[in-house]
């Protein structure tokens, strides 16, 4: 008897284009950026750095929180971290951005390691509310910190760069434009690999993936120090692209809905699914922002969230795959 | 750091009359969470909108704090009843709760927030009556009304809720749902039915921990999410489906954080609640009371 | 009876106050068929979660294939070949059942090329009966097909010892049937197998050894006629 393979979840022997696809089309990416150069104004620049940013964030985050069922609530907590590693070794230092989202992944990854230490051995809800735990203490002590400056916060110069890059933000999208490609590379690794396979084991039920020899906790911290440092990474160029970092941008309360709605949105099951979702909600947003306030802003993200998860919670990766099954 | 007698008496005593209103906060989350493992964290968010409402019936008619508990606990219950069957036919039936469902909560926690930004700005809105304004006197220390009042009512709420929980037939089905609910449905009884209306008191519990805490203090949008630290610490710490554990381990927040305020700035206080839950989780998840 | 494969000696474990288990030995013979029968609630399911390191005994030690397991995490306890099967099933839902079988040949086993784990993973389906299922959700199978799912994850681990935990709860005669052949197929290719059941007439079919265990505590150990004979254990099954 063969077996004919039509699965409603990607098939375990899928061929390498997808990661294939995914380098290539980063790497298009950042051609395009290059020789468009100047002759498109910054302010797409702007708005592509924070779809970029939020590529990687959303991904990062459904690495535990899609693969694993874990939810994090504390994403904004992991990205400031990143950001003010970035302001410590800037006011110390003056060290080149790829070291400083070297130190913010070390940072934020170990922040992911001991959070995950303390709490993934309970129930999935205390490892959420242990994030956000962690997100506020840090918040807290970072706002009583006169030395990244407090809740005042602190101003941070771009350095000057040659001409190849063209502006300053130009550099920091294409830096993001590798970044994210990273992401979600890493992202579709793990889904691919057996670390995936474990982690869709514990999501659907963790006892019984131990009793089929899946070393739990060891994956559920191989992938919680990884989306945290991949978290912290978005955050280092940050201070850069703001020039003034205070908590209360660091840890805004776009970049905590966002993490979680994107991935949500998108589908959680699927490499694309966090990507999908950060375009939709992000381009939504950006062309929200020039029409009603940031508050409405939000809201309206929050809104889809809630639809989204009523109406389709399998996101767009459930849509398009339920589609695909139909048709068949 | 000012070291003195009275202002450690004062800040304990303090701390205890806080520690009665955070009962009053924390209670739906002990029932919602503790017992019936529904990660509600939009809990906080409802209390918020409990407190609006108060902001809203004095503003408009000129309502007295315990005037609007009786017309908005009610309300509350009804909304909470209609919320958690909602939850369950989305969430619980497809057996998502614990991304989508979280997720879930989450958004909503969010649109609350920023629904009352939108509507009501990011100003400081408080209610006040005339018997708030005097202050009570124990001893060498004065306390004001504005939290006595909250302390006095939070307590009675949770005597109220112990007591239905465990002379009511309804409330001792809640009860059995929190400590198996498959026996419960062995036994012929609806565990749904009974989770409805558990989540229907919270939820009343949540609009009157609201208006409480107009009372002690101006509010805005963003407090709520101090409280989720808050209520969630207490939860865990007090054993999760405790009354009694609520209370102390509400009590011990209180003085923990009134000390750390009085002695340490304000600026550290929302840390407090969260450092506690996670020393809690690290050291004893069972809590102080719980299994 | 043969040398010992799985021995739990002094196994106590309390409950908040409950005595779950009091000072419990349970040993098996490698290639033995050993049933372990009591009351509901006497603990059955305790004792195989503190075999298969699902919980941690108060006290007591286990030894499985002569190492001490006794703090062993569950995970490795299965890649040792010590295998369990979960009375209400535990499917992957969100995996098709031939990648349910996966799971184990890629962990316990540790199979690499995604080859020999599909080859092996259809032979297995194949052993258990669900080949014709491979591809299907489990969420469409039937009850008796959601046993054979869970006995098919747990061959998939290669066990040495394989714990089957009221695998034939609810199902009819004929299906009882079914499930009994494939396990008596099991030990003979060599498999120690512990059947907890409620079933009467399998456990005393399949059984070369019984066990009983009333109220945490274990009152008989011995031939199946033997056993069912005893006065206590008559009264913990009829009353007085």
């Amino acid at each position: 008897m063969s077996a004919t393979f039509e699965s409603h979840k990607s098939s375990v022997a899928t061929p390498l284009y997808s990661g294939l696809a995914i380098v290539l089309a980063g790497a298009t990416l950042v051609a395009v950026a290059l020789l468009v150069g100047s002759r498109v104004s910054e302010y797409y620049y702007l708005a592509a750095y924070t779809i970029l940013q939020f590529i990687v964030l959303g991904t990062a985050w459904n690495i535990l929180g899609g693969y694993g069922g874990y939810v994090n609530f504390g994403a904004a907590g992991f990205f400031a971290a990143g950001c003010y590693t970035t302001v410590v070794l800037n006011k110390l230092f003056h060290l080149p951005l790829i070291v400083d989202m070297a130190a913010a992944a070390a940072a934020a990854g170990l922040m992911g390691l001991g959070t995950g230490y303390m709490t993934l051995r309970l129930r999935g809800v205390f490892f959420a509310i242990a994030t956000l735990a962690v997100a506020i203490v840090l918040q807290t002590v970072i706002s009583n910190w006169s030395f990244v400056g407090g809740g005042r916060g602190v101003y941070v110069v771009r350095p000057e760069i040659s001409g190849l890059f063209g502006t300053y933000a130009h550099f920091l999208v294409m830096l993001m434009i590798g970044l994210a490609t990273c992401a979600v590379f890493a992202a579709w690794a793990v889904e691919k690999s057996w670390i995936g396979v474990g982690l869709a084991a514990i999501r659907d039920n963790e006892t019984a993936a131990e009793t089929c020899g899946v070393p739990s906790l060891r994956l559920k911290l191989i992938a919680a120090t990884t989306s945290g440092a991949l978290m912290g990474m978005a955050g280092a160029p940050f201070p850069y692209y703001v020039s003034y970092v205070d908590p209360a941008t660091a840890f805004s309360l776009a970049i905590a809905v966002n993490s979680i709605a994107m991935p949500l949105v998108g589908g959680t099951t699927a490499w694309w699914g966090p990507l999908v979702g950060a375009i939709m909600l992000g381009s939504v947003q950006q062309i929200l922002t020039v029409t009603v306030s940031s508050a409405a802003n939000l809201f309206i993200v929050g809104v889809l969230l809630v639809v989204f998860l009523t109406v389709a919670p399998r996101g767009v990766v459930g849509i398009v795959r339920a589609w695909k099954r139909g048709s068949q | 750091m000012n070291f003195s007698w009275d202002l450690l008496v004062n800040a304990f005593v303090t701390g205890v009359v806080l520690g009665g209103f955070y009962a009053a906060a924390a209670i739906g989350v002990t029932i919602e969470f503790g017992m019936l493992d529904i990660v509600n964290i939009a809990h906080p968010a409802f209390m918020i909108a409990g407190a609006y409402l108060a902001y809203l019936g004095w503003n408009s008619f000129a309502f007295d704090p315990f005037v609007a508990i009786a017309v908005f606990a009610p309300l509350g219950l009804l909304f909470g009843r209609v919320f958690y069957r909602a939850y369950h036919v989305f969430f619980e039936r497809r057996g998502d709760e614990s991304l989508q469902g979280l997720a879930f909560f989450f958004g909503i926690l969010f649109i609350v927030e920023i629904g009352l930004v939108l509507i009501f700005g990011v100003d400081y809105r408080s209610i006040s009556a005339p018997y708030l304004e005097s202050t009570f006197g124990i001893g060498r220390i004065s306390v004001s009304w504005r939290i006595m009042v909250p302390f006095l009512v939070g307590l009675a709420m949770l005597a109220g809720i112990q007591l239905y929980l465990s002379r009511t037939f309804t409330g001792r089905t809640i009860l059995a749902v929190a400590q198996d609910i498959e026996a419960v449905r062995l036994i012929g009884a609806n565990p749904v039915r009974a989770k409805e209306i558990a989540f229907g008191i919270a939820t009343a519990s949540a609009i009157v921990a609201g208006i409480l805490l107009i009372i002690i203090q101006p509010v805005e949008p963003s407090i709520g999410r101090d409280y989720i630290g808050r209520t969630f610490a207490i939860c865990v710490l007090g054993g999760m489906a405790s009354i009694p554990g609520t209370l102390i381990a509400s009590l011990i927040l209180g003085v923990a954080e009134t000390f750390t305020t009085t002695f340490f700035g304000p600026s550290w206080s929302p840390a407090v609640s969260f450092g506690l839950l996670l020393v809690t989780l690290a050291l004893r998840p069972t809590g102080l009371f719980g299994r | 009876m043969s040398a010992a494969i799985l021995a739990g000696a002094s196994i106590t474990k309390q409950f908040d106050g409950f005595a779950a288990l009091t000072d419990v030995d349970l040993t098996v013979g490698k290639g033995e068929r050993v049933g372990l029968i009591g009351p509901n609630g006497s603990g059955k399911s305790t004792l195989v979660n503190c075999f298969a390191g699902i919980i941690a005994a108060d006290s007591g030690s286990i030894v499985f294939d002569g190492a001490d397991i006794t703090a062993a995490p569950a995970w490795l306890r299965a890649k040792h070949g010590l295998a369990r099967t979960y009375q209400i099933p535990r499917p992957f839902h969100g995996m098709t059942v031939q990648e349910n079988i996966q799971v184990p040949l890629r962990f316990a086993v540790g199979h690499r090329s995604a080859r020999v784990i599909s080859v092996e993973a259809q032979a297995i389906l194949d052993q258990v009966g669900l080949a014709d299922k491979a591809s299907r959700s489990p969420k469409v199978l039937t009850q008796v097909e959601l046993r054979k799912l869970e006995l098919g994850r747990a061959l998939a681990a290669r066990p040495k010892v394989l714990i089957a935990d009221e695998v034939m709860a609810g199902l009819s005669d004929s299906e009882v049937d079914e499930i009994l052949a494939l396990l008596t197929r099991l030990n003979a290719q060599g498999i120690t197998i512990l059947l907890i059941e409620h079933i009467m007439r399998a456990v005393m079919m399949f059984s070369q050894r019984i066990v009983v265990i009333v109220a945490g505590r274990k009152i008989a150990d011995g031939l199946p006629d033997d056993v069912m004979r005893q006065d206590d254990v008559e009264r913990a099954y009829l009353g007085e």
